[in-house]
């Protein structure tokens, strides 16, 4: 009986983009605290759609996100219906994430990037952010680049910044939407070696991703979606060997 | 001569107030017209589409007379000297806020949604995300075709002669008719070109400050 707390809960989660295309068919999963759950599967499988769903930058058309016990989204007579907006904003304290394009301020420094939200959002007096902002940096190796703006870094240092930016924020889980999927495989390297890092300290992570190798070595769950199922939840070894004939194809095929 | 330049300088600095009031109320009533054109609401966005259409669609000029008679002709209100100077003010601002609006929007359409999705997700709320996060790159955006209005501006403000505001180019002519002498209007053009690159010398000083990220 595994006793750590569940901070994410996702049940039955329904999504579908106009009448018949339907992304997330029936998705649920739970995530304990400090467990790496990787969510790989094939192209369309709606991986980055729930990725999207739990944070609540798509809605759902029905199920529930819960989020520490707490709902985010109820579903009521098979809809969903969501928090008040105070509440949401309460629970999206919980999380944070990181894009596939970094999505940094280009207009902000590397250290403003880090620190902004923290000063603007959190309250956090500016002495203190940066105190925390640079620290984060000097963790990921960049400290000598606080006062560069993100235009001069490359993609690598670019997504190590925006991890660092989501980082700052203290979130109990940190979501990565197909995070080095922009990256050529040197810059990769690079960004796969902080996420090993993190969960090496423990930080409860969700990983969209392609890397599959990389998946194996980081996760204590592997989530395998299709066709906006899941087919498999299971821990990485498991997966990797599974008699399911589907599976089984999807990742011979990378691995090839 | 010298009374020549002595009004031709008091035409240049009314030529230069109806330049930088317009700025001055044209630039935010822009964006807040911009606010409307991109409006949710259908009847707002439809109410400013229909003003962006009339005031790129028909000539200033005539603007100019409509806003400076309207009192008279609408609501039968005598019209004083005085109101002469703030109907150009009037019809400039309201003229130059939808062409700055449509500006506006081209750069407000052209920030990346994941720009938006970041500051949301960090936790920024709506107000704070424009103005802290999206603003700053707008500005960046659209410097250049600012400057391109802005220059038309200062040469529109000879416009106001219609409703015989004695700007710079006004007073010109008439210097020129009374002379019979083309140097009046030589000077005009002369302050305009100067007013001009001192306008594009700025702007482009204001591009260089930006650019130091792409």
């Amino acid at each position: 009986m595994d006793d750590r707390e569940v901070l994410l809960e996702l049940r039955s989660i329904k999504k579908s983009f106009g009448e018949d295309v339907h992304v997330l068919k029936d998705i649920s999963f739970l995530v304990r605290e400090g467990e790496v759950v990787s969510i790989i599967g094939p192209s369309g499988s709606g991986k980055s759609t729930i990725l999207r769903c739990a944070t609540m930058l798509t809605e759902i058309d029905d199920g529930e996100i819960i989020y520490l016990g707490q709902n985010a989204a109820t579903s009521v007579n098979g809809k969903a219906v969501y928090a008040s907006k105070k509440e949401l904003k309460e629970i999206s304290k919980t999380f944070g994430l990181v894009f596939q394009s970094f999505n940094l301020f280009p207009h902000y420094s590397v250290i403003k990037n880090v620190t902004d939200a923290l000063i603007t959002v959190a309250g956090v007096p500016k002495d203190e952010a940066v105190k925390r902002g640079m620290e984060l940096l000097d963790r990921f190796g960049l400290a000598d680049k606080a006062d560069n703006y993100p235009c001069e870094l490359s993609g690598g240092q670019q997504q190590r910044v925006s991890i660092a930016r989501a980082l700052a924020l203290q979130p109990k889980i940190l979501f990565f939407d197909e995070p080095t999927s922009a990256l050529d495989p040197e810059l990769t390297g690079e960004v796969l070696k902080v996420i090993k890092q993190l969960a090496s300290e423990h930080m409860t992570m969700i990983i969209v991703t392609h890397e599959m190798q990389f998946a194996r070595e980081v996760s204590d769950r592997i989530v395998f979606l299709e066709n906006g199922n899941v087919v498999i939840d299971d821990a990485p070894d498991k997966v990797f060997d599974t008699d399911n004939k589907r599976v089984r194809e999807f990742i011979g095929k990378l691995n090839s | 001569m010298a009374s020549t330049f002595s009004q031709l300088a008091s035409g240049m600095v009314v030529s230069a107030e109806i330049f930088l009031l317009t700025l001055l109320f044209s630039l935010p009533l822009g964006l807040i017209v911009a606010f409307g054109r991109m409006s949710k609401v259908k009847v707002i966005q439809w109410i400013v589409k229909i003003y962006i259409a009339i005031m790129r669609g028909t000539p200033l000029m005539l603007q100019l007379i409509v806003v400076y008679f309207a009192p008279y002709y609408v609501f039968g209100v005598k019209i004083s000297q005085s109101y002469r100077f703030v109907a150009v003010i009037i019809a400039f601002s309201i003229n130059y806020a939808a062409y700055f609006a449509e500006i506006y929007r081209s750069g407000i359409q052209s920030i990346p949604v994941g720009q938006y999705e970041a500051a949301r997700v960090l936790g920024y709320n709506k107000t704070q995300t424009f103005f802290k996060i999206i603003f700053p790159q707008v500005i960046k955006r659209i410097l250049p075709p600012v400057t391109n209005e802005t220059i038309t501006l200062v040469k529109d403000t000879s416009l106001a002669f219609v409703i015989a505001v004695a700007e710079m180019f006004t007073i010109a002519k008439q210097i020129a008719a009374k002379q019979a002498s083309v140097t009046a209007l030589m000077v005009a053009g002369l302050f305009y070109f100067v007013f001009n690159y001192v306008v594009a010398f700025i702007m482009e000083c204001f591009e260089k400050k930006l650019s130091y990220y792409n």
